[in-house]
Parts: structure tokens; C-alpha cells; sequence
């Protein structure tokens, strides 16, 4: 056993609420960032969250059955590629609703992981591993903190490109345009529906790659309540970051800061009124949507095509 | 037409609740009908926790003769466990259920327990009086606190911090009990030890189960322990960041080999066994059925390899003393952690005490409010 911590008293509670940005805003930020790219192409996933539960399910069962976390990887994403498959493949019927689609899909993804992942429940299954970005601190509070995931710095960089890559490349451009306006994407000859399959399918790819964040490094073991709706809040969040990949990431470090703020504060001796401070991401979340909100400008970045938007 | 369609579906649903209930008259069981038992659990069945223990149980009791078990798991606290229980009755004929969760009891319970007086319902750890509630509802659960307490003073004897950290899911009596009496099992053996509680508000959140963990960790507790459904998530951030466990529910020695010290088990057997016999042989259940070491209600987990022979010398004296039953946790002068007094000096609530099962403090030293 390693040499006990000294308690780090008030300082305790800013460093719980950054560590918690860093390890619990990761599933948020990927999901998001995947459905932020299907949500360009003027599609909505709801069933991510069914991808994310499933994708957890795959990765915690394949790292169990091969010995390689990695290799849980690859099904995680495998798996949220081919329901991202299935929901853009059943959306591209005709008179098909997304959002319902959406729904059964969370429903029937939730559904037959907790089908599957019964006899996976038990075993521990390796991990996935982590950067030690902290070496440089004798203080272990901070060290572990900067235990980072390799997922977790992939996430960010990848907004970063998003970001650049939806102004600046080809099929950045054509994913908006396809998004935006389906009339000028066909005036331009582009073809709607594969467009829409593969934005839908990388969101997927996202997504299962969130559940294996969850299933496979935090809180690291797959059981039926892991995501109890990450889901959900990470399509949601979307429409908080505006459908920008850099808000998204914003919003989800916010959103894991936010929820560790509850722990963080019992644990430092701040035992009352601790159902509110649980509460804390909602409420914030609320705050900032009323407090940035205006009538001038709702629903301002959202992607013309999107059935949100469409009337 | 309407009004018939109602009355034709009373009939069939009273014809079948007769039908249940002649399978507990004795008659039917001289026939060699067997006795049909629902089990009814709140999570999943092998959550390495408080269902699992359960479920272990359930499956123990498939291999008593005349018995058919019937399982459901993840039936929420809601209406939900009421539809269930009508089912088991109407549709398998189930005239014994054990409903294992706490917040089965009021009013879900208590409601069909009137609706279907033949059929008896054992409940997991509700406080069943006499004269306020049905006579074929029954409440049995196990003294855990006496594991608690154990759990505590090996915990005292092996932290270097002397501050625990406990997550709970709920401020519910049962949860207060275990935190008390794993506070003054500690307390026996070092007086300053305090143990730091986390709320988390539901019984399985693992991500914010494994938040609390760290941040009580970074606040320099050196044993965690916890009450909530799965213990897997505590116990597993705990080893990774290399501090002490105590586990609960079940043995999770096999997550933690370093730092799982012992920790506080169900073994059900006992009381299924007593329930079962007694619907069996056509007798009145008893109503109030509570044990624990004694009784071979609860049990320890066995010492980790972290634990030296000094405090399992000291723990085990105290458990010889439970066994035999001359042991007294909330003996007082108690105070709870606001300065008040709860058990007055020279009084003291012997473990039967149902005082016990209304708590609601935490006693000097725990940190943390309801």
C-alpha cells in the first residue's frame, strides 16, 4: 500500500471539480462530437444512447474475452458503426421518422446489451491504460488527476479538427450543404442519402467509443446502470454547443466538472443540501441555456435540414 | 357491454387467486403440488452485491424438495413490484413472496398483502408492527451493523490517515446503522477515528460512486467501505489508487487482493429456510424474523492478507462475544454528530431493539449530515 495522502481540506474541491472535468466529461464529449457531425448532415440520433450502452457492453466483453482493452476498442466502435448504420440505413426510408427511429433504437440498444452483457457482469475485464501527465508532482492528489486517458486528449484534438475540417475541406463543406439546404445539395449534384448514412455512422463510432470509455477505464466495469443517461444529455448538450465541436467540448468539461462538484463538496465536510449540489450539472445547464438564450437568435447554428428546425 | 367485459375479468381473476390459494392448503401439498415461491429482486441478479446475495440464496433453496422457485429481477420500487407480485400469485401461483427490496414494503406490499390474504409475504427489512399491518406480511433481515462493527475496528487498526470514507447511496435507517456502527467499531479502537460520508442519492450510479471515491480519497481517507447495491466500483478505484476496502453485500476480495481487509456478507439461507418450512408445514410465519452472527444471518468476509494477527485477535474476541449475544453496540452514552444525546448514559439498545430500526443520526464523528 502506498504511503497515505494528506488531506487536502478546501483546496480539495477545485481539484475534485477539474479531475471530474477530465475523467467524467470524456463519454459526454465523444458522444457529442458524433452526434454533432450526424446533426450537420440534418439527421438526429437519439439512440445514441442505446450505441453508448451497447458499445460499453461490446468493449468490456471483447477486452474480457481477448485480454486486450484495445481490442474492446475496435468493437466498441464497430458496433456503434453498425447501428449508426441501421438508424441512417432506416431514416433513409421513405416517410421515416429520425427521432422515432432515434428512440427505438435507444430503447432496443439498452435492451440487448443488458440481454447480452449478463454473463459479463461478474469478471473483470483489463483496462484501458493511462498517461501519467502528472509525474512531474510529488503531491498524489494532483498526480492521479492527470492520470489522463488517451481518449480523453484524442477527443479534444478531434474537435479541433472537426472544426476545422467543417469550413476548410470538401467533405466538410458538402456535409453542411447536405445538412443545411437538401434543395442546394441536389442542385449541386450531391447524393443526400449516403452522405447522411455516413455522418450517422460516424456518430455511432463515437458514441461506442464513449460506452468504452465508461465500460473500460471509468469507472472501468460494465454493469446495467453504467451510462444511466450520458447519452441523452451528450445529444443535448449539442444543441447547448450550438452544433460547434469546440463548445462541445466546452460543455462537456463543464458538465463533468459540474458533476464531481456534488462528491467533492461532501467529501470536504460540506454535508448539507448535498441532493442540490448533485443536482448542480442540471441546474447549470438550465442556467446557462436561459441566460444565453434570446429571441432574436434561438436555435441559431442549428443545420437547416435538422428536424428540429425543419417546420 | 362494457360493465360485463369488467365483471367476466373480476371472475377469472378471482378464480384464479382460488386456485393459488388452494396450492397453500395442505391438501394440495399432500397431493405433491409443489409450494411455489417468488423471488423479487430490485437489481440485477449478479450485481456482486445485495441482489447477488439474494439470488445465491434463492438458488440454495431450488434444491429443498416440494419447492419451485420464481425469480424476477430489476423490479423498480414503483407499482411495478405490485404487478409483478399479482402475477406470481395469479399466474404461477405463488403463495410464499420474499420481497427483497427496502422500498417494496409501503405501500406496494402492504397493499396486495390485503388484496391476497392466504399468501404470505416476507419482507427484506421493513418494520413490520403488530396491529398496524396485514398478519400474513412478514419482515425479516439480517444485523449487518455487527459485521459493520468488525469491519470498523480492523479498519481502525490498519489506517494510517484514521479517517474513513463511506459511500452510501441513501440516509435510509439501515444505511445510518451500518455508518454508526462501523464509526464506533473503529472508535474502540482509536477514539479520533473519523469516517467521512458521501450521499450519492441511488443505489447503483457507478460514475458517481467512482467520483465520490476518488474525492474521498483525495481527501486523505486510507479505507473506504460503502452501502449501495454493487460494491464493484468503490472496491475497484479503491485498489487502483492503492488504499484499504471493506466490502459489503459479498465477498470482493477477488477485486481487491491488496487492500480488501474484510467486510460485512448476508447469508440468507438461514431465514428462507425458517419461512419456507413454516408456509411448508402450514404454520403461521413469523411475522418479525431477524438474526445475525448468532443466527447465521449476516457473516464476515474472510481477513485480507493486509490485516495483522493483532486486530484479528481483537475483532475476533468481539465476534465471540456477538455469537454468544453478550455484546451491545449502542450502548450509551451516545451523541450524534450535531452534540446531542441519542442514547443516554447507562442505557443501552440491545441489537432486537426496534428502537434501532427507526435511526435516523450519525453518531460524533461520522462527517457528514442526512
Amino acid at each position: 500500500m502506498s504511503a497515505a495522502a494528506e488531506s487536502l481540506g478546501w483546496l480539495g474541491v477545485p481539484l475534485a471539480v477539474f479531475a471530474g472535468a477530465i475523467r467524467v466529461s470524456t463519454p459526454f464529449m465523444l458522444v457529442s462530437l458524433g452526434e454533432c457531425i450526424t446533426e450537420k448532415s440534418g439527421r438526429i440520433n437519439l439512440g445514441l444512447e442505446g450505441i453508448l450502452v451497447m458499445g460499453a457492453m461490446a468493449a468490456y466483453a471483447a477486452s474480457f474475452k481477448t485480454g486486450s482493452p484495445w481490442f474492446g476498442l475496435w468493437a466498441a466502435a464497430g458496433v456503434g458503426a453498425m447501428f449508426g448504420l441501421l438508424h441512417g440505413l432506416l431514416c433513409s426510408l421513405k416517410r421515416v421518422n429520425d427521432i422515432a427511429i432515434g428512440i427505438a433504437l435507444m430503447l432496443f440498444g439498452t435492451g440487448l446489451a443488458f440481454f447480452l452483457g449478463k454473463p459479463y457482469i461478474q469478471p473483470k475485464a483489463p483496462n484501458l491504460p493511462s498517461i501519467p501527465l502528472g509525474f512531474w508532482t510529488d503531491n498524489p492528489q494532483l498526480a492521479n488527476a492527470l492520470d489522463v486517458n488517451p481518449l480523453f486528449p484524442a477527443g479534444v484534438l478531434l474537435a479541433f479538427f472537426l472544426h476545422w475540417a467543417f469550413r476548410n475541406t470538401s467533405w466538410g463543406l458538402k456535409l453542411r450543404i447536405v445538412g443545411d439546404s437538401a434543395d442546394a445539395a441536389l442542385a449541386l449534384g450531391y447524393k443526400i442519402i449516403p452522405v447522411r448514412i455516413v455522418a450517422t455512422m460516424c456518430g455511432g463510432v463515437l458514441a461506442g467509443l464513449g460506452g468504452a470509455f465508461l465500460s473500460l477505464y471509468y469507472p472501468g466495469s460494465w454493469n446495467e446502470a453504467l451510462s444511466s443517461g450520458q447519452g441523452i444529455i451528450a445529444v443535448a448538450l449539442v444543441i447547448f454547443a450550438r452544433w460547434q465541436p469546440l463548445r462541445c467540448v466546452g460543455a462537456a468539461l463543464l458538465f463533468g466538472g459540474a458533476g464531481a462538484l456534488g462528491p467533492a463538496l461532501q467529501a470536504a465536510g460540506v454535508s448539507g443540501g448535498y441532493h442540490l449540489f448533485n443536482a448542480a450539472p442540471y441546474v447549470l445547464t438550465l442556467l446557462i441555456l436561459i441566460v444565453s438564450c434570446s429571441p432574436t437568435r434561438s436555435l441559431q447554428g442549428a443545420p437547416g435540414e435538422l428536424s428540429l428546425t425543419r417546420s | 357491454m362494457a360493465g360485463q367485459k369488467f365483471d367476466r375479468r373480476n371472475f377469472l381473476k378471482i378464480a384464479a387467486a382460488s386456485g393459488a390459494l388452494a396450492a397453500v392448503s395442505n391438501s394440495a401439498l399432500a397431493q405433491g403440488k409443489p409450494l411455489v415461491v417468488g423471488f423479487i429482486y430490485v437489481g440485477a441478479r449478479d450485481d456482486f452485491g445485495y441482489n447477488q446475495a439474494h439470488a445465491q440464496a434463492a438458488a440454495a433453496m431450488k434444491k429443498m424438495p416440494g419447492i419451485k422457485v420464481i425469480e424476477e429481477e430489476k423490479v423498480p420500487e414503483t407499482i411495478a413490484v405490485q404487478k409483478t407480485m399479482e402475477a406470481m400469485i395469479e399466474q404461477d401461483g405463488a403463495s410464499l413472496i420474499f420481497a427483497t427490496s427496502y422500498g417494496y414494503f409501503d405501500p406496494h406490499v402492504l397493499k396486495v398483502a390485503v388484496k391476497y390474504p392466504k399468501v404470505f409475504f416476507a419482507h427484506c427489512g421493513g418494520l413490520w408492527t403488530e396491529g398496524k399491518h396485514p398478519k400474513n406480511v412478514g419482515s425479516f433481515f439480517g444485523y449487518i451493523d455487527e459485521c459493520e462493527y468488525l469491519s470498523g475496528m480492523i479498519a481502525a487498526s490498519v489506517s494510517k490517515t484514521k479517517k474513513a470514507g463511506f459511500i452510501a447511496a441513501k440516509p435510509i435507517p439501515q444505511v445510518l446503522r451500518n455508518i454508526n456502527s462501523f464509526t464506533m467499531g473503529a472508535q474502540s479502537v482509536d477514539p479520533a477515528f473519523t469516517t467521512h460520508v458521501i450521499f450519492t442519492g441511488d443505489w447503483s450510479l457507478p460514475v458517481k460512486e467512482a467520483e465520490a471515491s476518488n474525492s474521498l480519497i483525495d481527501q486523505g481517507a486510507d479505507v473506504l467501505t460503502c452501502h449501495v447495491d454493487g460494491p464493484k466500483v468503490v472496491v475497484e478505484t479503491a485498489e487502483k489508487r492503492g488504499v484499504f476496502t471493506t466490502g459489503y453485500h459479498a465477498s470482493q476480495l477477488a477485486l481487491a487482493p491488496k487492500g480488501y481487509l474484510t467486510g460485512a456478507e448476508w447469508d440468507w439461507v438461514a431465514p428462507y429456510t425458517t419461512l419456507i418450512e413454516a408456509v411448508k408445514a402450514g404454520k403461521q410465519p413469523p411475522n418479525f424474523l431477524r438474526g445475525g452472527l448468532k443466527e447465521g444471518f449476516v457473516k464476515m468476509s474472510p481477513y485480507g492478507a493486509a490485516v495483522p494477527a493483532k486486530a484479528k485477535a481483537a475483532a475476533d474476541a468481539v465476534k465471540a462475544k456477538m455469537v454468544k449475544g453478550e455484546f451491545t453496540i449502542f450502548k450509551g452514552p451516545i451523541k450524534d454528530n450535531k452534540g446531542a444525546t441519542v442514547v443516554a448514559a447507562g442505557a443501552s439498545q440491545a441489537q432486537q431493539d426496534p428502537v434501532l430500526e427507526g435511526m435516523n443520526y450519525l453518531v460524533a464523528g461520522v462527517v457528514g449530515s442526512i
